[in-house]
């Protein structure tokens, strides 16, 4: 059995603008050292899913840069591996040139190589699901179940406005999914939200997608599922690991402080045996803590020097923290350099920021201080 | 000829590292693990590619698996090449004869083919057990200079240690005019550092003499270089004033360790001019808790700390319990710590449990010397390892009640 896979790397850039501008949501830094496809990308090789294709948009120079060959994720391969599906203009179409704008029009724009795939099933997977989901159980399950398409769900406590920015998936007690609700701003209480990881027929996808093209359907959520559900079998595959997305930099602060708060959180993303994340590995030299370093509550990833003091926080690769400086619940990216008697509170660094001695910046967990990349303050 | 390369490199990675103990009872000593995510190796490999040798012959012999796999296709100092590259060279079977390698010698007359390949002007030979940051292509500038038929670098000791080296005599110009191994009297202090630069030619036929030689032990130190030296070749010492350390024995393992600490320490692993490159892992980044103290440590990816660290290295994926206390010690891979234990001016190998309230040497202070405990061992709550001991299975199965 060949089963094939599908990552969107940029369908969410908008959420969180702030770290998109100049890269794929693909490429958004996470965890100390990760990205965020490394999740889709190592839930589908600890599955067996040798071969991937990642569907790019625009700003994909980082992401390329991370992916590189393939290897950091085994998928340097003679045969299948990873492959970049990355847009294109065709010549003599004047303007009529667009790129997509959702999931259905991305692979609408891939119909050629879709057409060439021989794998028996495909899993498709946006690039900002984090988590770590055992896919070959979920394989399993549709061909069990006989399905047309399963759906990962997760049963969450729904907010207002949490719902606002989900699908919401309605299913039978056999699991058959019978309606679908995109983005309701009206709903509360446990419900199963949609984790945009699916899997679905070979076949089925190719027939579904020239369909699509036929009748000028846009949206998979409405135009496929919701259209579709009567008549179809598809069915929901209940996931209850760790799970976060990325709604917007207030998210991504909360749940990058969420692998903080619990151990439990961390165990389930990191610490599932024979299922590590994978990621670009770099040749960087350990973190080194001087005789003045007070860190408590924090991840550190490697390359960092800290000679101050850090509390809840957490520190990519490389960053500085110098003496008398203090950094509470901020997330630093690669290559921050705090000098001396610097203060940060609630901050997010991008890349290669500069705070300089003396400086002082706060913001709040509701909207914390993003300092852009390369900037010096 | 496309495979020409001006300068190869044999790096002999084949000893046992006896005085190193349970730390090499599996492993090559080249493939100790060193300062947190590096072995021994990764710094002659990297000094290679910082020079812009990237041909390197590794000669193994002893437990070679670890250090086999720890190279593999060289890819992370960039060795993964078309032509050139690392290469393994174990001991082999031939049509008419097969042997182990027989001295240091002897292992580089077996692989004569392996440099015919690239048909080099020189032959640089390396051993793998030393931790220094050099730029071989000086050295063989100054080869080239002095028009030598060998060159050896050398670094100058005290007076008092030089009677543990092999020591050189040289005239002004460099040129050695006599060569001592460990002598009583020491004449210099120019301590051979095992580096030679040969002309390839004269290489291969000193070691073809030296294979005929009944009497010899096949060595470098011992054989070759005081038949070039009797035989008149133009051989020069080549002084290298920075950090080198043997790291042959567990002490001084523990002090090359303890030289990447502090503020401003003996030997910079945040040198960018020069890196050390080492098969990185793709673990998660590691956590410090909220109880933690960790001062003037190294710390690594896949950590979990919750004791108190100072003055300490860990590897990757070591955990210190709450309440654990980690002084001056070298903690390898994947260790654990459990909560209340006290581990003092110790090594601890790999993947070893030292178990609750558990007690491992004493401070440097004390004068009882350093405690080495091996790897994969679990050492049960409550036991005390007294200061110097070498913990090994017939330690635990002799000392310590399950």
């Amino acid at each position: 059995m060949l089963v094939q896979g599908i990552i969107f790397s940029n369908l969410h850039d908008k959420n969180i603008s702030e770290l998109t501008r100049r890269r794929t949501m693909a490429s958004v830094p996470y965890a100390c050292r990760y990205r965020l496809i490394d999740f889709a990308l190592s839930n589908m090789v600890n599955s067996g899913i040798t071969a991937i294709n990642v569907i790019t948009h625009y700003n994909y120079q980082s992401l390329l840069g991370h992916i590189g060959s393939g290897k950091d994720w085994d998928l340097a391969r003679r045969s299948g591996g990873i492959k970049i599906l990355s847009p294109y203009m065709t010549a003599f179409s004047n303007d009529h040139n667009q790129l997509y704008n959702t999931r259905l029009e991305a692979l609408k724009s891939v119909n050629y190589s879709l057409s060439r795939f021989t794998g028996d099933y495909v899993v498709l997977s946006d690039c900002d699901v984090i988590c770590n989901i055992d896919l070959n159980d979920m394989i399993s399950d549709h061909i069990e179940s006989g399905a047309d398409i399963t759906l990962a769900v997760k049963r969450v406590l729904l907010t207002r406005e949490v719902s606002a920015r989900s699908v919401i998936i309605d299913s039978d007690d056999t699991g058959r999914i019978t309606d679908v609700n995109a983005y309701p701003t009206n709903v509360t209480g446990y419900r199963d939200i949609d984790l945009n990881i699916l899997v679905v027929g070979r076949e089925y996808l190719q027939s579904v997608v020239l369909d699509a093209i036929a009748h000028g359907y846009t949206s998979f959520s409405r135009d496929i599922l919701a259209r579709g559900a009567a008549r179809r079998r598809y069915r929901i595959y209940r996931y209850d690991g760790y799970f976060a997305t990325i709604g917007s930099l207030a998210d991504y602060y909360y749940h990058s402080m969420e692998l903080l708060s619990s151990g439990e959180n961390r165990d389930k993303l990191f610490g599932i045996r024979n299922r590590p994340i994978y990621t670009k590995v770099q040749n960087s030299v350990p973190a080194k803590y001087s005789d003045t370093a007070r860190v408590s509550n924090s991840l550190v990833a490697d390359g960092c020097v800290i000679e101050g003091t850090v509390e809840n926080s957490i520190l990519f690769r490389g960053v500085k923290v110098g003496k008398g400086t203090t950094v509470k619940n901020s997330i630093l990216f690669q290559g921050t350099f705090t000098g001396e008697n610097v203060f940060l509170n609630c901050v997010i660094s991008d890349k290669n920021a500069i705070i300089r001695d003396g400086r002082t910046l706060s913001g709040h967990e509701s909207l914390p201080f993003f300092i852009e990349k390369g900037r010096m303050v | 000829m496309h495979n020409k390369k001006e300068c190869v490199a044999m790096l002999l990675a084949g000893g046992q590292g006896s005085r190193l103990y349970t730390l090499t009872e599996k492993t090559a000593k080249p493939a100790v693990a060193f300062g947190g995510k590096y072995r021994i190796i990764d710094f002659t490999l990297s000094n290679c590619v910082n020079s812009g040798i990237d041909t390197v012959g590794v000669l193994t012999q002893y437990q070679p698996l670890v250090l086999n796999e720890y190279i593999g296709n060289g890819q992370p100092w960039d060795l993964d090449r078309l032509t050139g590259g690392v290469m393994v060279l174990p001991p082999y079977q031939g049509k008419t004869s097969a042997d182990w390698y027989r001295g240091t010698a002897n292992a580089i007359y077996q692989n004569l083919n392996f440099i015919d390949r690239y048909d080099p002007d020189y032959v640089l030979v390396l051993s793998g057990d030393h931790i220094y940051k050099m730029d071989y292509s000086k050295m063989l500038d100054f080869h080239k200079k002095m028009n030598a038929g060998a060159t050896i670098a050398v670094i100058d000791v005290p007076i008092e240690e030089a009677s543990r080296f092999g020591i050189m005599n040289t005239d002004e110009s460099g040129r050695i005019l006599e060569f001592e191994e460990k002598p009583a009297n020491p004449k210099s202090t120019k301590a051979s550092m095992g580096i030679y630069i040969f002309d390839r030619r004269l290489l291969r036929e000193y070691l073809i003499a030296d294979e005929k030689n009944p009497e010899s032990s096949k060595d470098f130190g011992k054989n070759i270089i005081p038949a070039m030296l009797s035989g008149g070749e133009a051989m020069y010492a080549y002084s290298f004033d920075g950090y080198w350390k043997d790291v042959g024995t567990v002490e001084s393992l523990w002090e090359a360790n303890m030289d990447l600490l502090g503020d401003s320490p003996v030997f910079d692993l945040f040198d960018t001019e020069h890196r050390i490159y080492s098969r990185n892992l793709a673990r998660a980044p590691h956590y410090i808790g909220s109880g933690a103290r960790v001062t003037n440590s190294i710390i690594t990816e896949g950590c979990e700390v919750y004791g108190t660290v100072e003055n300490s290295i860990l590897f990757s994926g070591v955990t210190v319990e709450r309440g654990a206390h980690i002084c001056g010690s070298i903690i390898m891979n994947d260790t654990q710590v459990k909560e209340g234990a006290i581990v003092r001016y110790s090594i601890i190998d790999g993947k070893t449990v030292i178990g609750e309230r558990a007690t491992v040497g004493e401070d440097r202070g004390s004068g009882r010397g350093i405690t080495l405990v091996g790897g994969g061992l679990v050492i049960g709550g409550g036991t005390v390892i007294p200061a110097g001991a070498m913990v090994n299975d017939s330690y635990v199965k002799e000392h310590i009640k399950a």
